[in-house]
């Protein structure tokens, strides 16, 4: 197993109505000198949320008080660039189990469910529903139900489905990762590779 | 026999499936996979952790590009961390029987510039790496595409990773370029017509007579960039200039098999009346020099214009004017004449001979600008020996630029090639993003000439005017 079942998650949510939030600023460049996979969340959007000189950014949502949760929500377009998993590690690794956006770049999604964060799809209806719910309420809780692929907002009531393919619903619920799946075809990986011309 | 007419991607995805899931990914068989010292580590260590071993260790190509020092590379790499991930590359290759170009090898060079003049690119393949503008390689008619570190595992571990098959667009640009629109302009004008995320979900293929009629050096330039309109690759179907490219290099095939390979070769391109999910249709000669004035790749416009109202630009309000503000600019600027304070001409987008002769075209016989500070990064030492042999160095020289050494540098900024906060860069590398060229950097993204014409007038400068007619 290669990390937490994800299964029903209910939490208050930070909002960042940012569009094409690229990986560049969920983590720089200069943080990536790691040979190991800790520590990322401490530089979590490192330059929107520290000065040069390391105190905190007061206008940066991730420094408000007022706004926590495992939940991040973000817009149009989250996760472009860099194909750097340290981004989705940062993520992680800051306390977020689930990212919601009406737009996410393909990299970045594949990434996210490969260690175990859940990428939400929603519409851009939806998406401006949450934003205003949480306006409303910083505390206000979003569920997402991954088995009954349901996303709804606690204070409100409303709720919309998302898609996520039946594969990978498995994997996320069970905590199993494709390197389990793929070491468990590796015989029949090794006669097309005879076949290979290259 | 009648067959049902395919597409390019079709031919090459359909050929590497070795299992389909249903409603699910496909395990798709990788041939080339390479890696470098940043996002490779932390899969070697779920090897360990997990038990593991390479499975095709001769599949897999390590080279050392994007944390490495530009200058003084004879000597120890001074940034303690950096040392750590060079370390870290050599040990896994040696450990496990990988191919792998350090500095210091003559082999040594971006990723994406020494798999193709090596030889290891080729049609019809399957490659990934750890790193987004793997798409460069589609140049070739290869499905190509970054992935991440997870991902590096999965292929390390079992030469396969498990994809949703991409849905398909096609971008057809017709017609002849003007004078002083190179490849870079045409990929860029694209990206500004579909915006940053407007091909993502899609692998594209790119066709007309501007891509046919283009270098394998221009080909690279124009798939390396599919990503940044959020495509998930791109690739041009090989024809008489890609065979005549690979021919020779080290790790192409040879005599028999080189007939063998051709013959495959030619049936890689897409058929009459195969269908794609989306086509676009560009006239060439709708395309100028091209310049970015924002923070994502999509914020590009043609050299002579002015920058967009936030009403014509699309998208949120907000974002777009946080993004002017970033750089200092305005609705409705003009770009020509803006002050430039650092020029980067390199990247795995245009690092390679033909920029460096496009470059060299507009500085010779004129100087460097005295306020800007130009870094001039080829791909490669074999770039870099290209340079030298064809005297473009010596032009360089007198017009008051030096030629660093080959790596990924100022394009990503993880080594010490970091532009300073507030100060404005043109640049030929593929990204815009806030910091991404050093904190506070202001990135204007741009062809070697465009570069070349800011690094000897020291303003955004119009590169046309100062060609010969």
């Amino acid at each position: 197993m290669a990390y937490d079942k994800f299964t029903v998650l209910k939490s208050s949510a930070v909002p960042m109505p940012i569009e094409n939030v690229d990986t560049d600023q969920i983590i720089p460049a200069r943080f990536l000198k790691a040979t190991e996979r800790t520590g990322f969340g401490d530089n979590l959007f490192r330059d929107w949320r520290y000065n040069t000189d390391g105190s905190q950014k007061r206008d940066f949502v991730l420094n408000n008080p007022i706004y926590s949760g495992k939940i991040l929500v973000g817009g149009r377009n989250f996760g472009s660039g860099s194909s750097r998993e340290h981004a989705a590690w940062a993520i992680y690794d800051y306390g977020f189990r689930c990212v919601v956006s009406s737009f996410f770049a393909d990299i970045f999604k594949n990434n996210s469910l490969n260690i175990g964060i859940l990428p939400v799809q929603v519409s851009a209806v939806f998406l401006d529903k949450i934003f205003t719910a949480i306006e409303a309420n910083p505390a206000a809780e979003l569920e997402v139900n991954l088995p009954e692929q349901k996303i709804t907002i606690l204070t409100t009531g409303e709720s919309e489905s998302f898609d996520i393919n039946t594969y990978k619903k498995h994997n996320m619920t069970n905590g199993y990762d494709d390197i389990d799946y793929l070491q468990a075809m590796k015989s029949e990986i090794q006669l097309f590779a005879e076949k290979s011309m290259y | 026999m009648s067959q049902i007419p395919t597409t390019l991607f079709d031919k090459v995805w359909d050929s590497h499936v070795v299992r389909k899931i249903e409603d699910g990914p496909d395990v798709l068989f990788i041939d080339r996979h390479f890696i470098h010292e940043v996002t490779s580590p932390v899969a070697f260590l779920g090897l360990e952790s997990r038990g593991l071993k390479v499975m095709f260790s001769g599949k897999t190509f390590a080279t050392a590009d994007h944390n490495t020092p530009t200058i003084n590379q004879h000597l120890p790499v001074q940034d303690a961390l950096s040392a750590n991930q060079l370390k870290a590359l050599e040990t896994n290759s040696a450990k496990y029987g990988i191919s792998h170009w350090g500095l210091g090898n003559p082999k040594n060079g971006i990723v994406h510039v020494v798999g193709p003049e090596n030889g290891i690119t080729l049609p019809g393949m399957t490659i990934v790496c750890g790193d987004s503008h793997t798409s460069t390689h589609g140049a070739f008619g290869a499905i190509a595409f970054g992935i991440g570190t997870s991902e590096v595992e999965m292929v390390l571990s079992s030469q396969c990773i498990m994809q949703p098959k991409p849905k398909k667009m096609r971008i057809k640009v017709n017609g002849k370029l003007g004078k002083g629109i190179v490849p870079k302009d045409v990929v860029l004008y694209i990206i500004a017509k579909l915006t940053a995320a407007g091909a993502t979900g899609y692998f594209v293929e790119f066709a007309g007579d501007v891509f046919e009629n283009m270098s394998m050096e221009g080909r690279m330039t124009v798939c390396n960039m599919s990503i940044e309109m959020g495509a998930r690759g791109g690739m041009i179907a090989p024809d008489e200039t890609t065979f005549a490219y690979i021919k020779g290099r080290e790790k192409a095939p040879k005599e028999a098999a080189w007939d063998t390979a051709l013959a495959y070769w030619k049936t890689l391109k897409t058929d009459e009346g195969a269908g794609f999910d989306l086509e676009y249709n560009f006239d060439a000669a709708d395309i100028e020099p091209m310049i970015t004035y924002g923070t994502n790749p999509g914020m590009g416009m043609g050299i002579t214009r002015h920058i967009p109202a936030a009403a014509e630009a699309g998208g949120s309000k907000a974002s777009y004017e946080k993004s002017l503000e970033y750089m200092g600019f305005h609705e409705e600027d003009g770009m020509i004449g803006k002050k430039v304070d650092y020029v980067f001409i390199g990247s795995c987008t245009n690092g390679r001979i033909e920029d460096f002769r496009a470059f060299a075209s507009i500085v010779k016989g004129r100087k460097k600008a005295e306020h800007i500070t130009a870094w001039i990064v080829p791909g490669s030492h074999i770039v870099e020996q290209q340079i030298k042999d064809e005297g473009i160095l010596d032009i360089l020289t007198e017009a008051g630029f030096q030629l660093r050494q080959p790596g990924c540098s100022a394009c990503l900024a993880m080594n010490d090639d970091k532009i300073p906060a507030g100060k404005y860069a043109v640049s030929t590398s593929n990204r815009n993003f806030e910091g991404r060229q050093g904190p506070g950097a202001r990135t204007m993204l741009a062809s070697p000439l465009v570069a070349a014409a800011a690094a000897v007038t020291g303003v955004v400068t119009d590169p046309r005017a100062l060609m010969a007619e």
